[in-house]
């Protein structure tokens, strides 16, 4: 048994390791390191709560049963999930974050002795809110992270889900959440507390259902800074220095993640969760429209465009990860390589369902990462290169954005890709992408559309390079 | 007159809340969905008030209401610390430079 000056301090070591941890994600060099710090850290937190406890009876050996089991849970999962599905996993993952702060605090608000908080009916007050918050939040994660999962997963539809009076209701929801706190702070009631629980649950529920499917890397950016203030909250109330300190660094970092995903659709914040983008048809506008001719092509000809280029930018989306198309993309790339063709890939911040999404389906595809640029890295680029190789993205590359102040998605910053001389356009069909808007580069005078499946056709070009 | 200890602990969360902004800002684009799934592994250190809520029993009976939530927060926070850190590691090990010789 040690001191809990001594654990306090071991505590406050695991925070710095996992400050450390993030710090080492600036570069994939330090990154594996960093991801050992963390690990560490992780270890140091786990084996000082033991030893602070100092009880080693049977609900120890418990106690490590259940770390096992949950731990080869995790450790199959980690190795069997293909990379195309880090975004459920990790919208998976963060609902557990999420459901074990609220079992926390419920084992908290049962038995408050365990944790020196005072006695059931008779908790400290400053406890009492700590613990609300951090159940509350957590809850809220757990529901909203379900939803989420549930979308990416095709299991329920990505389609945003709304109703009349949605927002008053979401608010009326929030505001009771406020009251029963502070009637639950004054009464101490249990009941007050289940309830809380179960409208808690409910609003992470009704706050995901009406954001659609593109606009998840907002919605899992949120959840993540959602679980990292949850923990913070059961920290204060375990009064845990290492709690707080992750707490606060998992908050911030899924709000920046947030913010730097709704400017890379130049949205407000409040647009993106108070959601129905994408949901209001505008059939009018689309119907009336006059169709427009489309230049598309084979394997055959993208091929002999490509042939004849010296440098081609590939600008993959969404679609690629659907297709699971990026083996088959880097192959081209390696034919296109051996006949020096420079080549580089261009990543919206917005590509994919999650940040970062496209960069780590191109690592897996063993795609070194200094290939690989970011919008404002590469965008000046387009006009010197011959082809731009659109693959499974639509949205972020469309002109609309720069001449259109009508377009839904005007300011949103966009991949300048019509300024490459040629531009290939891999596509299903020429249905619009998820902003619901007509794509202009379409119907470009350079623009070939390839319509087939992402990873057929990107086959087809390398056995005709 | 003395400080309540709930100041300490809030200065220690304002200061992490700017610690986060900085360190999370530095971090490379490219690498935000490792950020992402080691932040899930870390916030799961949750285990910690677990583990106490798990021992909370008295040795006649380990398993009392109270304690059975804390054990099975345990086991979701384990699969969480478990997971996330070994895919992250399989993600951050598929990052590689050019190799020199192409």
């Amino acid at each position: 048994m040690i001191s809990a000056n001594l654990s306090a301090i071991f505590y406050l070591v695991s925070g710095v390791l996992f400050i450390l941890a993030l710090r080492g994600l600036s570069s994939p060099e330090t990154s594996r390191q960093g991801n050992l710090f963390g690990i560490i850290g992780m270890i140091i937190a786990i084996s000082v709560t033991f030893l602070a406890t100092g009880n080693f009876s049977s609900g120890f050996i418990f106690v490590l049963v259940f770390i096992l089991a949950g731990g080869s849970m995790g450790a199959f999962i980690a190795y069997r999930i293909p990379m195309t599905a880090m975004p459920e996993l990790v919208a998976g993952f963060h609902s557990l974050v999420g459901l074990a702060a609220v079992f926390v605090a419920i084992s908290a608000f049962l038995n408050p002795e365990a944790f020196n908080l005072g006695i059931p009916g008779n908790i400290k007050l400053g406890s009492l809110i700590e613990m609300s918050i951090g159940a509350v939040v957590g809850a809220i994660t757990f529901s909203g992270s379900v939803i989420a999962f549930l979308k990416l997963q095709g299991i329920m539809s990505g389609s945003p889900i709304t109703f009349r009076g949605q927002h008053p209701l979401n608010a009326i929801i929030l505001l009771s959440i406020l009251a029963l706190i502070y009637s639950l702070c004054s009464t101490q009631s249990s009941n007050l507390f289940w309830i809380l629980l179960a409208v808690s649950f409910l609003i992470g529920f009704l706050l995901i259902i009406p954001i659609g499917g593109a606009d998840m890397p907002v919605v899992i950016s949120m959840l993540n800074s959602y679980s990292g203030w949850a923990a913070a909250g059961i920290g204060f109330t375990l009064e845990n220095t290492a709690l707080i300190i992750t707490g606060a660094l998992v908050g911030s970092s899924g709000a920046i993640l947030s913010y730097i995903m709704c400017k890379g659709m130049n949205r407000s914040f409040f647009n993106v969760i108070l959601g129905g983008f994408g949901a209001t048809n505008n059939d009018a506008s689309q119907s009336s429209k006059e169709q427009r001719p489309v230049k598309s092509g084979n394997a055959d000809d993208a091929a002999f465009l490509m042939k004849n280029a010296s440098s081609v930018i590939i600008v993959p989306g969404y679609g690629m990860a659907v297709a699971q198309a990026q083996h088959a993309l880097r192959e081209m790339v390696d034919t296109l390589k051996k006949n020096d063709i420079k080549v580089s890939y261009a990543i919206h911040p917005v590509a994919g369902r999650m940040p970062g999404h496209m960069n780590v389906l191109l690592a897996e595809a063993n795609v070194p990462y200094d290939e690989v640029f970011e919008l404002e890295e590469i965008n000046n680029d387009f006009a010197n290169a011959d082809v731009a190789f659109v693959i499974g993205a639509n949205d972020v590359t469309n002109p609309v954005a720069k001449t259109d102040p009508q377009s839904p998605i005007y300011g949103m910053p966009v991949l300048d890709v019509e300024k490459c001389k040629s531009v290939l356009f891999v596509k299903r069909s020429l249905s619009p992408g998820y902003a619901g808007i007509d794509n202009d580069l379409f119907y470009k005078e350079n623009t070939l559309m390839l319509f087939a499946d992402a990873k057929k056709m990107t086959e087809d070009i390398t056995k005709n390079l | 007159m003395e400080i309540d200890p709930l100041i300490f602990r809030l200065s220690i969360f304002i200061l992490s809340i700017f610690v986060g902004y900085y360190v999370v800002w530095s971090v490379t684009p490219s690498l935000h969905t490792p950020l992402m799934s080691v932040t899930n592994a870390i916030s799961s250190v949750i285990i910690v008030g677990a583990i106490i809520a798990g021992l909370s029993g008295d040795s006649e009976s380990v398993f009392n209401i109270s304690s059975l939530f804390g054990f099975l927060a345990i086991a979701l926070a384990a699969i969480n610390i478990f997971g996330g850190f070994l895919v992250t590691q399989r993600m951050l090990a598929m990052y590689k430079k050019k190799k020199k010789d192409k």
